[in-house]
């Protein structure tokens, strides 16, 4: 047997149709001891009339990585950008539903969106270093917009060598941010969201812009920071998926279809719509 | 078991190349199972007949099977180097390549019976082989409907594969016994009559391989792997 | 139409077509080269410290210049710029970050409106506001005058700059943890500041080129004047007044006084460039 799957499906409030099919398996090994570190309860995102994620209910166990995978337009960027609250700016937008991080929910009354964006951290799909800060600044960027003090130059030094570029840019902090080539700025991107300490860290097709080489150097990336953080990643590419994570959740117009070890996922997925979509057959 | 389990696509590849490949796997391994087939059934006539033309070609066409497995085998490795093949198509290309191991064998034991019984038709028959025709049929039968479970994705009929090998092996021992019965009885008797056993022992193998290639195919619809249930109780 | 011959025809088009270009380009190039020529050939002979420095002269009196003038005009435009440049900028701060309500609609569409207005319009209108209040010309009436040209186009401007910074700036600072009025201000501002600053100076450069406005609202002085509340000289209107008189002599003060405010404007446009050069090594 496999080891013991650190994510498992959570039994949903409401009876929900789509996670049907995992109720089918034998219940997986419980493992009470291990609380989940993001968890998700029947949530639903809004834009408008329109109604992006439909009843999704899941969870991702401390330390491990969770990839979201499914066509365009499933709404696997809309799922993770409601874990640190990212849709409060969008107008029309409206979350429903539950989500826990480390057992305190964030939509409810009184939690400061801003302080929860510290403790979940996001990295974008394109690289996006602030364009008037150097390389130092950047990385330290959340600490002096938030006005944290502390030893800067301490923090980004550990920031940016846990993000491994330290070595590629120690001799030119002062160099524009944008200086860098694009594999570079976005583990300078990451080194930026790993300053503020966060728990989580949320990537959004974080080498979906680089190259092989630069993205083989993030995946290796996230291999190393799952020692720490808990990760949420959202993927095009089914073997980026394959490669970096040890839970697969697959999305599709909305609605979580199907959860499981990464592994499953794709030798043996359990639902027909996984299947199609890992091996090719949509569209 | 769900739908998405089925080992046979529905909807289809949205790459035709892609799409084209997997048929072409599944082609040449039916054409390496029915060729197999027909070995095993030239294989025993060639022994029942007394007729050793059939033995000959036998050992000729066992050339095209290895070349079968060859080509698989290449076919696999491109599907698995320019693909990455996931779900049922990983399943199917890895259950490929096992199973044409085992049919390549098959293959082999045939020309190993073909063999024994061109040897044994240099000498007068021993005994009539009453049972012995019966034990092919049951390894041939075996081998085709662990192919027809693998044409139909069918893992119930994979199950019933895996069920038949104990009759085969019954019987086995059951003519194991008579021959050394027949070995006893004359100690001329002998040299033939281990030939016999090696070819029943063969045809015992060509059942094992059969059971293989079933439980490759229920690892193939089901993504469960059924294969030595004890070691992996042990494990976990 | 074969490989080869529908080749030769793209580039014979091709060069046509370049050709064209530059002949439009150079055609638009002669007035701007022709004005900067008369400007020079004419201006730079009257060209001297004093001219900078000294009050103007009665007809027939050598010497002279247009000090006060020059002052008047910096004083102006500085007033302007005090009211304008905060109005201006935070106008189109608010468009770009708040404008898609009713409110923002309304601004942006009367922006658009007052930056279409003629300049002489927006000079009676401080007129209006300002000098007849008062009961007499000023500098005030000046600046209110070029601050209210200055504000539209300096709130459109401020609002394009300001929304082309990508949302993903805004995005990688609030998921920093950054409250969002200070990812406004320290991320989204502050990334369209250079852009920002080169506006103003561009605003504050047409400001000071303006006439009509200031026609009647600072009127002329033929004195220093540094009371705001008193009529007040500027070079445009000095360049206007020694242009129509009938005097050779003046004639020449004009071209001068027109040189003077081409190397002013020149000046900021320098500044502007300066201003907002990246102080990042490699920044792009």
């Amino acid at each position: 047997m496999s080891p013991a799957p650190a994510v498992q499906i959570m039994p949903p409030e409401k009876p929900v149709p789509m996670v049907s099919a995992p109720q089918q398996q034998p219940p997986l090994a419980p493992e009470p001891e291990t609380p989940f570190k993001v968890e998700v309860q029947d949530l639903n995102v809004y834009f408008r009339a329109n109604h992006a994620i439909r009843h999704v209910t899941l969870g991702v166990k401390p330390q491990t990585v969770l990839a979201v995978i499914g066509p365009s337009g499933c709404g696997k960027s809309t799922f993770i950008r409601a874990l640190n609250r990212m849709h409060d700016l969008v107008p029309g937008a409206r979350v429903e539903g539950r989500v826990f991080v480390d057992g305190e929910d964030l939509y409810a009354r009184g939690i400061d969106p801003v302080l929860l964006r510290r403790r979940v951290g996001m990295v974008f799909q394109r690289p996006n270093p602030f364009p008037t800060m150097s390389i130092y600044e950047n990385v330290a960027a959340g600490l002096t917009l938030n006005g944290i003090g502390g030893n800067h130059a301490e923090i980004v030094e550990h920031c940016l060598r846990q993000a491994a570029l330290w070595d590629e840019v120690k001799d030119r902090l002062r160099h524009a941010g944008t200086s860098l080539s694009g594999g570079q700025q976005q583990r300078l991107c990451i080194a930026r969201a790993l300053a503020v300490e966060p728990e989580v860290l949320l990537m959004d097709e974080p080498a979906s812009a680089l190259d092989p080489i630069a993205t083989a150097k993030i995946e290796e990336l996230i291999h190393e920071l799952k020692e720490k953080y808990t990760i949420v990643i959202v993927t095009h590419s089914m073997q980026q998926a394959a490669r970096v994570s040890d839970n697969t959740a697959f999305f599709y117009l909305g609605e979580l279809i199907e959860m499981g070890p990464t592994a499953q996922i794709f030798t043996n997925p359990r639902e027909r719509r996984t299947e199609d979509y890992v091996t090719g057959k949509f569209g | 078991m769900s739908p998405a389990s089925s080992g046979r696509p529905t909807a289809s590849h949205t790459d035709k190349a892609f799409e084209s490949d997997l048929r072409l796997v599944r082609e040449k391994l039916l054409a390496m199972g029915a060729k197999v087939e027909e070995q095993i059934a030239k294989s025993m006539r060639s022994l029942t007949d007394r007729d050793s033309e059939l033995g000959e070609q036998v050992k000729e066409s066992d050339l095209e099977i290895n070349r079968l497995e060859v080509d698989i085998d290449e076919l696999c490795r491109k599907i698995l180097a320019l693909r990455q093949p996931a779900a049922s198509d990983l399943r199917l290309i890895t259950t490929a390549l096992k199973i044409v191991t085992d049919l390549e064998r098959i293959g082999d034991l045939a020309v190993n019976i073909a063999e024994r019984a061109m040897d044994l038709n240099q000498a007068p028959p021993l005994a009539a082989y009453v049972d012995m025709p019966r034990l092919a049929e049951l390894a041939q039968e075996q081998v085709k409907r662990a192919l027809d479970s693998f044409v139909r994705a069918d893992p119930d009929a994979a199950q019933e594969v895996l069920a038949g090998d104990d009759h085969l092996d019954d019987l086995f021992v059951k003519i194991f016994n008579e021959l050394l019965a027949f070995m006893m009885e004359d100690s001329r008797n002998i040299r033939r009559a281990t030939s016999l056993v090696s070819i029943c022992k063969h045809l015992e193998r060509i059942g094992d391989h059969a059971v293989n290639v079933a439980e490759m195919v229920i690892y193939m619809v089901r993504g469960t792997d059924v294969r030595h249930p004890r070691s992996r109780a042990v494990e976990s | 139409m074969n490989l080869h011959s529908s080749f030769t025809y793209r580039k014979v088009v091709d060069r046509g077509m370049a050709l064209v270009c530059a002949l439009f380009f150079a055609l638009a190039f002669i007035p701007l080269l022709s004005v900067l020529w008369l400007v020079i050939s004419k201006g730079a002979a009257g060209l001297s410290w004093s001219f900078f420095t000294q009050l103007p002269k009665p007809v027939g009196e050598v010497g002279g210049g247009v000090g006060n003038a020059l002052l008047g005009t910096l004083f102006m435009v500085g007033l302007a710029c005090l009211i304008g440049l905060p109005l201006g900028v935070g106008a189109g701060v608010f468009l770009a970050e708040k404008g898609d309500g009713t409110v923002g609609r309304s601004v942006r569409f009367m922006a658009e409106v007052l930056s279409g207005v003629p300049s002489i319009v927006v000079g009676i209108v401080a007129y209006a506001l300002v000098v007849i209040p008062m009961g007499h010309f000023s500098a005030i009436a000046g600046g209110v005058a070029l601050a209210i040209l200055m504000i539209p186009t300096l709130a459109r401007a401020t609002e394009e700059l300001v929304r082309v910074v990508p949302a993903s700036l805004r995005e990688a600072s609030l998921a920093l943890g950054v409250a969002n009025w200070r990812t406004s201000i320290r991320v989204v501002i502050r990334t369209a500041m250079s852009g920002i600053v080169t506006a103003c100076l561009l605003a504050v450069a047409r400001a000071a080129g303006e006439t009509a406005p200031l026609l009647f609202t600072a009127l002329n002085n033929q004195y220093w004047n540094t009371d705001p509340r008193q009529p007040t000289a500027s070079l445009t209107v000095a360049i206007f007044n020694y242009a129509i008189s009938p005097y050779d002599d003046w004639h020449a003060k004009a071209w001068t006084a027109a040189l003077v405010l081409l190397i002013v404007v020149g000046l900021l446009n320098i500044a502007s460039r300066v201003l907002t050069r990246s102080r990042l090594k490699g920044a792009r």
